[in-house]
C-alpha cells in the first residue's frame, strides 16, 4: 500500500463490508444523552437488544439543571425536563448501559467527560448523538455526530453505513499571540472560508500551530469542525496526546498501554499521502474574534466593525447579512467594541474545560461583573479541579455565578434561557437565530473575551486589560 | 419506513442559504415524541407562530397558501447545517414535506432525511435557482421528484438529473429499514470484531480504575 492519511488509516481499520460503495464501518464507542429517546424507542419497537452494550455510554448533560442539583432528578421543577432525565435513567438502567447520570461523581457533557475519563482514545471510531462529537477527533480518532436513527442502528449492530468522505487538510501555522486562544483559531478559520468549507469532508488539522496546542485547545478546534460543515475533524496523536491520557481511569492498563502507544504512533499521515484539498491559515497576526451575525462564519476581529451588506457581492449572501443585522439589531460600520451586552455565558462543550476556566478567571480577577455572568463547568470533575485551584472564589468575588455542570445556555434545553431580546457574549459554538432562547442575540467569543465582556458590560478587547 | 419513489407536488421556493436545523426545529421542541400532534406546527415554528402558537408573520412563505400544502422544498446551499437533531426531520415530515432540493446539505441532516423516508436531492446552484425562479413566476406550480429515474422535472418540463448513493436510494425506494439489512451481515460483523479486538485488544472497553 502507498502512503496513507490519518483518516484513511482509521477508516480502513474499521471497514467491515460494502454495498455499492457504501461502507459498513465498525464503531468502537457510541455516546448518547437524554435526547436519545428515539433510539431506545426504535429498539423497543423492533424488540432488539443492544449488540455491544459495554461500548455504549450515556451522559446526563443536555437537560441537567445548572442552578442547583439538590434533591436529585425528582428535585427538578419543570415536569417535561424532569421527564427527559427520568426517561434516560430508566432507559440506560433497563438496557444496562453505563450512565454518567445525574448523581454520578463524574457526570458531565458528553464531549467533556469521555476525554477526561480516558474513554476517548486514538485509533477509534467514535459516534455520538450530537453534532459536536467531532471534539474527540483531537485524539486522532474518527469521531462524528449522528442522528437518532443512526444511533439506534449502532445500538443494534455496533456499525454504521457511511459514504467515504473526501480528505481535506487544513494547515494552521504560527504561534498564538497574547490574548488569542484556540476558539479564535477556529472562528478565524470559519470566517475566512465560510460555514460550507467542510461539506462532505474529513478534515485533518495540522501544522506548527496545531502541534503546539494542548489537548484541551485541540478539542476546542475539533469541536467546531461541524460549524465549518466538516463531517469529522481530527488531529494526529503525539506525545501531547499520550501525556494527557496517562493515569485516566479508562485507558488501557499495563502492557496494553505500551502496545496501544506503539500502534497509535503508526497513525499519523504518512509523508507523501494525498489529500483531495488543502487549505491554510497563519495565526501570527490573529486578533481575538467575535461573531456579529447569525452563523459562526459571521465573525470579525474585536478591533473591527460590523460589516456592511453593500460589500457583499453574492446576492443570497447579501440578503443573509441584511437579515442577520436586523435580527442582531446592529448597524453596519458600528465598532464591535461599542456593542453593549446583557449577559455572559462561560461554558459548553467548546469552552468549559479547566484551561478555559483558568483563562476566564485570570480576567475575572481584574474587575467586577457589570452584567449577569454565568460560569458553567463542563463536568463535575472540572468543577472539583477549579474549586481546588480556587477559581470558584475568583469568579464569585467578581460577581460571576458559579453553577453546576451541563450544556446549559449553549443548547438552552434545560430551562437556562436568555430573556426575550437579551444580548449575550458566549463561549458556546452556535449563534443561530434563537439558539440561546427566542429572540436572543449571541456573540461567540473565547472564555477570556467573555470574562472581559462581563467586567466591562460590552464586547471588549481582552488584550487591553493587560 | 414509507417508501419514496416518485412525487409530483406543490413545491415551495425557499430563498435562504445556510438554513440550520435550529430554524427548522427550535430547540424546545426536541422533547416532543415523534407522534406528538403539535409537531405539525414545529417546522420553522418561530417564524410562523408566536410563543403561544398563534399564527404570525403572514409574509413568511410557509404561512401562505398554497405553500401551506407544499410537499417539496427548493432551497439553496447548506440546507440543514448545525445540530444533529432528527426532530428537524420529524418537523418537516409532520408538515407534509417529502423531499428537499438543495445545492448542498449538512451531512448529518442529509442522512436523517433518508432514514425517515424523505428524499434529499442535490442539484447545482443554477438548477436550484432556475427551479425557484419558475416557482415564483407560477405560484403553486408542481415539481416532480422521480427517485426511480433520478430526475427532477421542473414546471416548464425541463429535466434535471441527480445522483444518490445506490444504497440510500434502494432503502428509500423500497422503504427498507436498514437495521434488518445490516443484520444480514452479522456474520461479517462478528468476524471483523474478533479480528479487530485480537489485533488491537487495547480498543476494547477497559474497566475504570
Amino acid at each position: 500500500m502507498g502512503a496513507k492519511t490519518l483518516f484513511e488509516k482509521l477508516w480502513d481499520s474499521h471497514f467491515v463490508t460494502e454495498i455499492d460503495g457504501e461502507h459498513l464501518v465498525y464503531v468502537d464507542r457510541l455516546f448518547i444523552h437524554e435526547g436519545s429517546r428515539h433510539s431506545f424507542s426504535m429498539l423497543r419497537d423492533s424488540n432488539i437488544k443492544p449488540y455491544r452494550i459495554e461500548q455504549i455510554i450515556g451522559f446526563a448533560d443536555h437537560y441537567m439543571p445548572t442552578e442547583t442539583t439538590v434533591g436529585g432528578v425528582s428535585g427538578v421543577k419543570d415536569p417535561e425536563i424532569r421527564g427527559m432525565l427520568e426517561l434516560m435513567e430508566k432507559n440506560t438502567s433497563e438496557f444496562g448501559i453505563r450512565y454518567f447520570g445525574f448523581q454520578d461523581p463524574d457526570q458531565g457533557i458528553l464531549h467533556i467527560t469521555p476525554p477526561e475519563q480516558g474513554i476517548s482514545q486514538p485509533g477509534m471510531v467514535i459516534c455520538g448523538a450530537d453534532s459536536h462529537t467531532s471534539t474527540h477527533g483531537a485524539f486522532g480518532s474518527l469521531a462524528f455526530g449522528i442522528g437518532a436513527s443512526e444511533a439506534g442502528h449502532i445500538m443494534a449492530t455496533q456499525c454504521i453505513w457511511q459514504q467515504r468522505p473526501s480528505r481535506l487538510r487544513i494547515n494552521i501555522e504560527g504561534s498564538l499571540p497574547f490574548g488569542v486562544y484556540a476558539k479564535d483559531i477556529i472562528l478565524g478559520l470559519i470566517a475566512k472560508f465560510g460555514v460550507g468549507l467542510g461539506v462532505g469532508t474529513a478534515i485533518e488539522f495540522s501544522g506548527s500551530c496545531i502541534n503546539n496546542l494542548t489537548m484541551e485547545e485541540r478539542m476546542t478546534v475539533c469541536n467546531m469542525t461541524i460549524e465549518a460543515a466538516g463531517r469529522m475533524g481530527m488531529i494526529a496523536p503525539d506525545d501531547t496526546t499520550y501525556e494527557y491520557m496517562e493515569e485516566r481511569p479508562y485507558i488501557p492498563k499495563g502492557t496494553l498501554w505500551n502496545d496501544a502507544i506503539d500502534y497509535w504512533r503508526t497513525l499519523p499521515t504518512d509523508d507523501g499521502a494525498i489529500f483531495d484539498d488543502e487549505k491554510g491559515l497563519n495565526i501570527d497576526e490573529l486578533v481575538p474574534m467575535v461573531t456579529w451575525g447569525t452563523n459562526p462564519g459571521m465573525a470579525v476581529p474585536i478591533t473591527g466593525s460590523v460589516p456592511s451588506p453593500d460589500e457583499v457581492y453574492d446576492e443570497n449572501q447579501r440578503n443573509e447579512y441584511i437579515k442577520a443585522l436586523d435580527y442582531m439589531d446592529l448597524k453596519p460600520d458600528m465598532g464591535i467594541e461599542d456593542i453593549k451586552i446583557d449577559r455572559v455565558f462561560i461554558g459548553s462543550c467548546t469552552n468549559s474545560r479547566i484551561e478555559d476556566l483558568r483563562a476566564a478567571a485570570e480576567v475575572a480577577a481584574k474587575g467586577q461583573a457589570k452584567v449577569q455572568t454565568w460560569v458553567v463547568p463542563g463536568s463535575k470533575s472540572v468543577k472539583r479541579q477549579a474549586e481546588k485551584e480556587g477559581l470558584d472564589k475568583i469568579f464569585l468575588e467578581a460577581g460571576f455565578q458559579w453553577r453546576e455542570p451541563g450544556c446549559s445556555l449553549c443548547t438552552a434545553l434545560n430551562g437556562d434561557l436568555l430573556k426575550d431580546g437579551e444580548r449575550c457574549a458566549s463561549t458556546s459554538n452556535r449563534n443561530f437565530v434563537g439558539r440561546q432562547g427566542p429572540n436572543g442575540k449571541t456573540h461567540l467569543v473565547s472564555p477570556a473575551m467573555a470574562a472581559a465582556a462581563a467586567i466591562k458590560g460590552k464586547l471588549t478587547d481582552v488584550r487591553k486589560l493587560g | 419506513m414509507e417508501p419514496f419513489r416518485k412525487l409530483t407536488a406543490i413545491a415551495c421556493p425557499f430563498e435562504r442559504i445556510n438554513v440550520d436545523t435550529n430554524q427548522i426545529c427550535p430547540t424546545r421542541f426536541n422533547k416532543l415524541p415523534v407522534n406528538d400532534p403539535y409537531l405539525k406546527k414545529v417546522m420553522f415554528h418561530d417564524q410562523r407562530f408566536t410563543r403561544n402558537g398563534e399564527k404570525k408573520n403572514t409574509q413568511f412563505i410557509f404561512n401562505q397558501d398554497p405553500y401551506t400544502k407544499s410537499e417539496i422544498i427548493v432551497a439553496d446551499q447548506n440546507w440543514g447545517i448545525g445540530s444533529s437533531r432528527e426532530s428537524a426531520v420529524y418537523a418537516l415530515k409532520s408538515f407534509g414535506i417529502r423531499s428537499v432540493i438543495a445545492s448542498s446539505f449538512g451531512d448529518i441532516h442529509y442522512n436523517n432525511l433518508t432514514k425517515n423516508g424523505l428524499c434529499p436531492v442535490k442539484l447545482t446552484q443554477n438548477a436550484c435557482h432556475d427551479l425557484r425562479q419558475q416557482l415564483v413566476e407560477n405560484i403553486g406550480a408542481k415539481i416532480t421528484v422521480n427517485l426511480e429515474a433520478m430526475k427532477v422535472i421542473a414546471p416548464n418540463g425541463k429535466e434535471y438529473r441527480f445522483e444518490m448513493h445506490p444504497l440510500k436510494r434502494r432503502c428509500l425506494l423500497e422503504g427498507l429499514d436498514d437495521i434488518s439489512l445490516t443484520r444480514k451481515y452479522s456474520e461479517e460483523i462478528q468476524k471483523f470484531e474478533v479480528n479487530h479486538h485480537r489485533s488491537k485488544p487495547f480498543l476494547k472497553i477497559q474497566i475504570s480504575n
